[in-house]
């Protein structure tokens, strides 16, 4: 009964918009403050640390979760693992989103944000940051133009939308490359401070290790975000898939675990791991409960046989590489130099505004935009929302 | 033919006119409460330091292969032929990676300003392009800071050090740090006193990022023909199966 489904629905709804309400309220202030009074007055940031949460977090971090686009269409499209397509839409979405929200966080970091054009005209081929920027824009391009089909076929407009699946081999090897080199430039961007950023976590392989931890996020971002949506979107969760990505995440992860050693042992920076302090604890923590936790619980068979166990261990991998990104981007600083940096209010507020209408955006797109649904919506039996949902809380 | 600073610390007496000078070239305000800050900021591009023993200057250093000119996404930062690094401001967007990059943690920002800029020495490039000296060296009472060749700068200072070994340590700071900078230093006290470091490279920092940057185009290349590859392999199946499916109807040869 519909009216029996909506009065059940309404107080959360209101709950969580009010909560979204809060956060936009409260980040455009922090908006206002940033632009009328300058970055000084809306940050914590100085001339001895001057990247902080925007770069380390909205930054690099949005980058980093954005990875499951590039993972899930290289397996689809590249590789033919055509049982993952029904989930190639929502990452791409996410993709899409977060880059556009990196590029928005962008806007709010740069001193002079009205400038961020002029990379494509300014050109310095020996800047990471020149190869940044172009990657930036050339994927945020690529991801539009993936997801545009989505909006193409709901508005029924089929002469656009053959022209893009026309070109969709080219456009997803220009993406993952792309990627590719995006995510391992974020890495490449701290090479030239050896002196700056503690041993534990500067190494020439930055850019490999940024790189080979974007596929595992890509993995673990795809469970975690289709465990989320199975939840608030009453839909069927596709666990086989998702059971098989948990055996992908233990292998990248692994690979990721062992170069990483290796590498510390080659660089004789094993010793910092035991020497007591800061920097070995989190160091410890990104080692120990973002890799070998999940590790050692996606090798069970009974964990990885429930959804819960899954989306466990997908959030403990995020938490750890997001704990990683930090540590490159700020406490390895602190770490090395004695510098210290905390985030402002106004900084926080306007990242958590930033996330909060990521959010908002994307379950407006599954509102509006066939995202669950692969070519043909018709095809797919109508779910009835309330059975669907009280399956899923359980699961 | 390069332009050079040299700063002898051992004839350096702490009077500040080379901050005062300084401050005047670039209209800066500079009174008491900004001569006892010593450290560099937006509004002093040149800082004496005093300790009990020594003194010590603090300036962009000038390097050979600047760092900051090498991060700079949009090149706002430019190594002249004659010495000085320059800074273009109308080209800056403000992300602050040469400050990030600096070895010597040389650039400023202005930070309390809603369009600001990257503050930093540039050597007075446009007294040097007009044949003079620096405002700093110009000043100096004791001619603890000069201007000159590099090369006769550099000479100068091993001719000093080698003439009164007792009063120096044996380190001219700027002759092989990342590559050689066109500030020299020479100092009766450790360098690492006044916050200069001494472990970095002695081959010019930009190498670090150009390893990886210049493989770029050859791994988008061999990237594009990789992943082409392994499509045409994985969809062999789809092949086959349009195959089976003309030899089977005819008539669908042509869709």
């Amino acid at each position: 009964m519909p009216w029996m489904l909506s009065r059940e629905k309404w107080p959360r709804l209101t709950f969580w918009k009010a909560i979204f309400g809060v956060i936009v309220a409260v980040g455009l202030y922090a908006t206002w403050l940033r632009f009328s009074k300058g970055l000084g007055a809306a940050t914590n940031l100085n001339d001895e640390f001057p990247w902080g949460l925007w770069v380390g977090f909205d930054v690099l971090c949005g980058v980093m979760l954005a990875a499951g686009g590039f993972t899930l269409t290289a397996a689809v499209y590249i590789f033919n693992a055509e049982r993952f397509r029904p989930i190639v839409r929502p990452t791409v979405l996410t993709a899409f989103l977060g880059y556009v929200l990196v590029v928005v966080a962008l806007l709010y970091d740069l001193g002079r944000s009205y400038r961020i054009w002029h990379p494509l005209v300014m050109w310095n081929p020996r800047s990471v940051m020149f190869e940044v920027a172009w990657c930036v824009m050339l994927y945020t391009t690529v991801l539009a133009l993936e997801f545009a089909p989505v909006v193409f076929e709901r508005l029924r407009l089929e002469r656009p939308r053959r022209i893009l699946r026309g070109i969709s081999l080219p456009l997803v090897i220009l993406g993952v490359i792309l990627s590719t080199l995006h995510q391992s430039s974020l890495g490449s961007l701290y090479l030239i401070v050896p002196e700056k950023l503690h041993p534990l976590w500067y190494t020439p392989l930055l850019p490999v290790l940024f790189f080979l931890s974007a596929i595992g996020i890509g993995l673990a971002m795809t469970i975690f975000e289709s465990s989320l949506s199975a939840r608030y979107f009453q839909r069927q969760l596709e666990l086989p898939l998702l059971r098989e990505l948990g055996r992908f995440l233990v292998v990248v992860l692994a690979v990721y675990g062992v170069l990483r050693i290796q590498d510390l042992y080659h660089r004789d920076a094993l010793r910092f791991v035991l020497e007591p302090g800061y920097a070995s604890s989190l160091f410890l923590i990104e080692v120990v409960l973002g890799l070998a936790l999940p590790i050692a619980l996606l090798l069970n068979p009974r964990v990885r046989a429930r959804a819960g166990g899954l989306y466990l261990s997908s959030v403990l991998v995020v938490l750890g590489f997001i704990t990683n990104r930090l540590n490159v981007s700020i406490t390895g600083f602190e770490a090395a130099t004695g510098a210290t940096y905390v985030p402002r209010w106004t900084e926080i507020a306007i990242t958590a505004m930033i996330i909060a209408v990521g959010f908002a955006v994307f379950s407006l797109a599954v509102k509006y935009l066939p995202i669950f649904s692969t070519e043909s919506p018709a095809a797919l039996p109508a779910a009835p929302a309330a059975s669907g949902r009280f399956h899923h809380v359980r699961a | 033919m390069s332009k050079a600073i040299l700063y002898d610390a051992t004839r350096c007496i702490g009077c500040k006119l080379c901050e005062q000078a300084c401050a005047e070239r670039w209209g800066h305000r500079y009174d008491e409460t900004v001569a006892a800050q010593e450290k560099l900021s937006a509004e002093k591009l040149t800082a004496v330091l005093s300790r009990e023993d020594g003194f010590m200057r603090r300036l962009c250093m000038h390097c050979a292969d600047p760092t900051c000119a090498s991060v700079c996404p949009v090149g706002a930062f430019t190594k002249t032929a004659a010495g000085p690094v320059v800074y273009d401001e109308s080209k800056c967007i403000g992300c602050r990676y040469c400050m990030l990059a600096c070895p010597f943690g040389v650039p400023r920002y202005e930070w309390d300003k809603t369009l600001p800029r990257v503050r930093k020495c540039d050597m007075c490039a446009d007294r040097l392009a007009a044949g003079g000296v620096t405002a700093c060296s110009e000043i100096c009472p004791t001619g603890a800071t000069i201007t000159g060749e590099r090369e006769e700068l550099l000479a100068e200072a091993r001719r000093r050090i080698r003439e009164n070994p007792e009063q120096y340590i044996p380190h001219i700071y700027g002759e092989q740090e990342v590559g050689g900078t066109s500030v020299l230093l020479l100092s009766g006290v450790p360098f690492e006193q006044f916050g200069y470091r001494t472990d970095l490279l002695h081959e010019p920092m930009p190498m670090l990022t150009w390893r990886v940057l210049s493989r770029v185009p050859d791994l988008v290349l061999l990237g594009s023909v990789l992943l082409g590859g392994i499509w045409w392999i994985t969809h062999r199946r789809e092949e086959v199966a349009a195959a089976e499916a003309r030899k089977t109807s005819p008539t669908a040869e042509n869709g």
